[in-house]
């Protein structure tokens, strides 16, 4: 009963998405005002309805019901309550509804807290993400329905993938998912402005947020995503370059630079035909990043197994959205001309060159994640791009980012002078040189490169911040009460920069790291990175729906023995697989990592040990940029809607 | 500098550099980095040079798989076989968990001086039941097997299989 009233909720949703869409896109070009005020409603109810449909199918998963073809795919009855829950959204239909179900939510958000807003700009923005909701709930409801059901019933689930069953995973889509649709907003605001033909500073003010909150979950999304690639797939590494992390990277991308260049707007009224195309491009991204992929036209480990006709449906979707935008913006882009003007050195500079730089690579990116599918089609190659060539291309690019980082933020807007900053940056230039030269001298060059240029933007970012405050030229009281009263979204924007610094740290950190393959009987040891690894025991234990064998190691350095790692095997009986779990110890700089690959025939253990130099500091960087745009959301500037309170009394009462 | 055309032509030059570069870099990757994908047959036919990197794919060949231990490192020696011919992979290092005899499997290396392909990479990542794309692909046109009609058949037949005259 409980899923047909989902999927009565579900066909409602779609029922008035799409009211909120017509009544939001052509109400206020009619000027009618019961269509202003309808809207907002409209969002509210369009949630409610996902809101329940989603509640059902979670609550189909908690209590295990089976003829739910989508619950005995991918769930058992054996599964813990946690992993019932969040592999509701670990398979394709599921996850769709949950992509809607946040899309919605970021609708209610435009409704709550949209009440600065002019009320046509409203009904607009609403009415955009009410029909790309739309489509994609007629998609969910037609060719990808998560109610179907089953008869008769199969006794048990066919269970979880038992690589998706950890907490990780459990968080990873959501936080990235609300990421991905969270640039709708920017989307629906950039498309809402080209149909009034109207950009300008209140615009860059309204975006700005939205897109910074969406930013802050990306982020935490892909550095969840990475985290939890290095610590349950055993392989040691944190990026694949694998399509769907590439289409994860690419909204960041895009999405970075749309957050510099609004600044510009907000300030300068400056770029605003390229700040509309930036929150075009990057919610075409996120669309393409989590369809296209998902689609199964790529070739990806993340890909689940999709119906032909759900693949057309798709590209048909991404098709209207993305090229319905982008006709829109070629018809009405030359309506919004730039008003400010600056100098070749200067703040405005200083992003565009951010934004160049940002696109180039996602350009780069793009084009390496999509030429082996075209190859394949077009040539009729099979062929590959692995991390070869995004190293190759990917990293040239990003040093001039790396330099403009620490000069950016100093210079001043419109106008600046190059050498005072340069001057100012004395310290943080020396301390990236001296850390340059220390590593040249032991011959690692790109670690070198690498951990200067991190130490570069960390630097800067607080060379930023001391002389806002003026450190060490007054006391340091003064100081602390300037930096109370700085804007936070200037503190914001340093951590940010920071936490950068700190994830580029932890890359090229990670450029230095160990490892060894090594058989190993009970009581041998083998040494790798200034350890010695010994394998004292190994044995069974038992788990919540798997039985596991453990291997004991200790780990000692010229004083001793100092830690034990206990990495397992897992079997899973219900899918027939093993999962190797890595037990991993940090210190903060350093992980040591050591996974239990296999048993030999001839006795013993197969491990695989690692020494990671800074690998901590990659999603510690990650955590940073996300608390840095979290921090910079609480400014007052960015919660008060437009900039002068004209209080438009129009006759909006029902 | 003072008037904003030459302002603008000051941006379009840098986007023009900075995209130049991009492209630049870009082609000069794929020059050197593409790595294709072979089959068994293809390998067998017209081995590529030694040293040049590509993927190698297809079903791991029933009663092949050996590993020897050198000191206390475990490398492994395995058939890859589309069916029609077949390649020896040797492999230092961990391999998968989804690795076993009449799986399909995707290894990345290059031909190693001895005329094995020394792999630096296994990829058996996907579910049991799932066939990697470029293997079913290199499958198929072995005349080996075809999806549509059931899963693939068991890897021990796969070098004795009849193969339809023509095919």
């Amino acid at each position: 009963m409980i899923p047909e009233l989902g999927h009565f909720a579900l066909a409602c949703a779609v029922a008035l998405a799409f009211a909120q869409g017509v009544v939001g896109i052509f109400g206020p070009g009619l000027r009618d005002p019961r269509a202003m005020t309808a809207t907002p409603l409209l969002a509210c109810s369009h949630f409610a309805a996902i809101g329940a449909a989603f509640l059902a199918l979670v609550w189909a998963g908690v209590v295990s019901d089976f003829t739910v073809e989508n619950i005995a795919d991918f769930s058992s009855a054996a599964v813990p309550l946690l992993y019932r829950i969040s592999g509701v959204w670990g398979n394709h239909d599921g996850s769709i509804l949950l992509w809607c179900l946040i899309l919605s939510l970021c609708g209610l958000a435009v409704a709550l807290f949209g009440g600065e807003l002019p009320a046509s700009l409203r009904a607009r923005v609403l009415g955009v993400m009410g029909l790309i909701s739309g489509g994609f709930l007629l998609f969910t409801l037609t060719v990808s329905d998560p109610f179907v059901r089953l008869w008769p019933p199969p006794l048990d689930g066919a269970g979880m993938n038992p690589i998706l069953q950890d907490p990780g995973l459990a968080f990873h889509p959501p936080v990235l998912y609300t990421g991905y649709v969270g640039f709708s907003v920017a989307f629906a605001f950039a498309i809402a402005a080209l149909i009034e033909g109207k950009v300008d500073a209140a615009f860059g003010r309204w975006v700005r947020p939205w897109a910074l909150v969406s930013w802050c979950f990306l982020t935490s999304g892909i550095a969840l995503g990475s985290w939890w690639s290095y610590y349950t797939l055993g392989w040691g590494g944190y990026w694949f370059w694998d399509p769907v992390e590439n289409a994860s990277l690419l909204p960041w991308l895009t999405g970075t630079a749309l957050l510099h260049c609004a600044i510009v707007v907000e300030k300068r009224e400056a770029l605003k035909a390229w700040t509309v195309l930036l929150a075009i491009a990057t919610f075409s991204l996120s669309l393409t990043g989590t369809f296209l992929v998902r689609s199964g036209i790529l070739n990806s480990v993340h890909s689940f197994a999709a119906a032909p006709d759900q693949g057309l449906f798709i590209l048909a979707l991404l098709g209207l959205t993305i090229g319905g935008s982008l006709l829109l913006f070629a018809i009405r882009a030359p309506v919004l001309a730039a008003a400010g003007i600056y100098a070749p050195i200067s703040r405005e500079s200083a992003l565009v060159l951010n934004n160049v730089f940002l696109c180039a690579i996602a350009a780069v990116v793009f084009t390496g994640t999509l030429y082996p599918p075209f190859a394949n089609l077009l040539f009729g190659i099979q062929l590959s791009v692995g991390a070869p060539f995004f190293n190759q291309t990917v990293l040239p690019l990003a040093a001039p980012i790396i330099i403009a980082m620490g000069v950016g933020p100093l210079l001043a807007w419109k106008r600046a002078d190059f050498y005072p900053v340069v001057q100012r940056l004395y310290l943080a230039g020396g301390v990236a040189g001296v850390v340059f030269l220390v590593m040249v001298a032991d011959r690692h060059i790109v670690a070198a490169l690498g951990l200067a240029g991190g130490v570069w933007v960390l630097m800067s970012a607080c060379t930023d911040l001391a002389q806002r405050v003026q450190l060490f030229r007054i006391p340091l009281a003064h100081s602390a009460a300037r930096f109370v009263a700085l804007p936070r979204a200037a503190i914001g924007a340093a951590l940010g920069h920071f936490g950068f610094g700190i994830t580029v740290l932890g890359i090229a950190g990670m450029t230095l790291a160990v490892q060894s393959v090594v058989v190993l009987q009970p009581g041998q040891s083998a040494r790798l990175g200034g350890y010695v690894w010994t394998l004292t025991d190994m044995h069974d234990a038992p788990g919540p729906n798997y039985t596991q064998r453990v291997a004991d190691i200790t780990v000692a350095n010229s004083s001793g023995v100092f830690l034990h790692l206990s990495p397992s095997r897992r079997f899973f009986a219900a899918q027939g697989t093993t999962t190797n779990d890595a037990a991993i110890h940090t210190n903060g700089f350093q992980d040591l990592y050591s996974v239990f690959a296999d048993e030999p025939a001839g006795g013993g253990a197969e491990l695989r040990l690692n020494v990671q130099p800074m690998a901590p500091e990659i999603w510690l960087g990650g955590l940073i940029m996300a608390l840095g745009g979290f921090f910079s959301l609480s400014d007052r500037r960015l919660r008060v809607g437009a900039p002068a309170r004209r209080k438009e009394t129009v006759a909006v009462t029902p | 500098m003072r008037t904003p055309k030459k302002r603008r032509l000051y941006l379009v030059l840098a986007c023009g550099l900075c995209f130049s570069a991009a492209v630049g870099l870009s082609l000069a990757a794929f020059s050197t980095s593409l790595t294709y994908f072979l089959s068994p047959r293809q390998v067998v036919a017209k081995a590529p040079a030694v040293g040049q990197s590509f993927r190698l794919g297809g079903v791991v060949e029933a009663g092949s798989v050996l590993t020897t231990l050198a000191g206390e490192t475990p490398t492994t020696h395995f058939a890859v076989t589309d069916g029609r011919a077949a390649v020896n992979v040797t492999y230092t290092g961990v391999l998968p968990d989804l690795f076993r005899e009449g799986q399909g499997v995707v290894a990345i290396g290059s031909m190693g001086p001895g005329g094995s392909f020394v792999a630096d990479e296994v990829l058996a990542k996907h579910g049991a039941a799932y066939m990697p794309k470029d293997v079913e692909q290199s499958l198929k046109q072995a005349g080996k097997w075809d999806p549509k009609f059931g899963p693939p058949p068991d890897a021990s037949s796969w070098n004795t299989m009849t193969v339809k005259a023509g095919s």
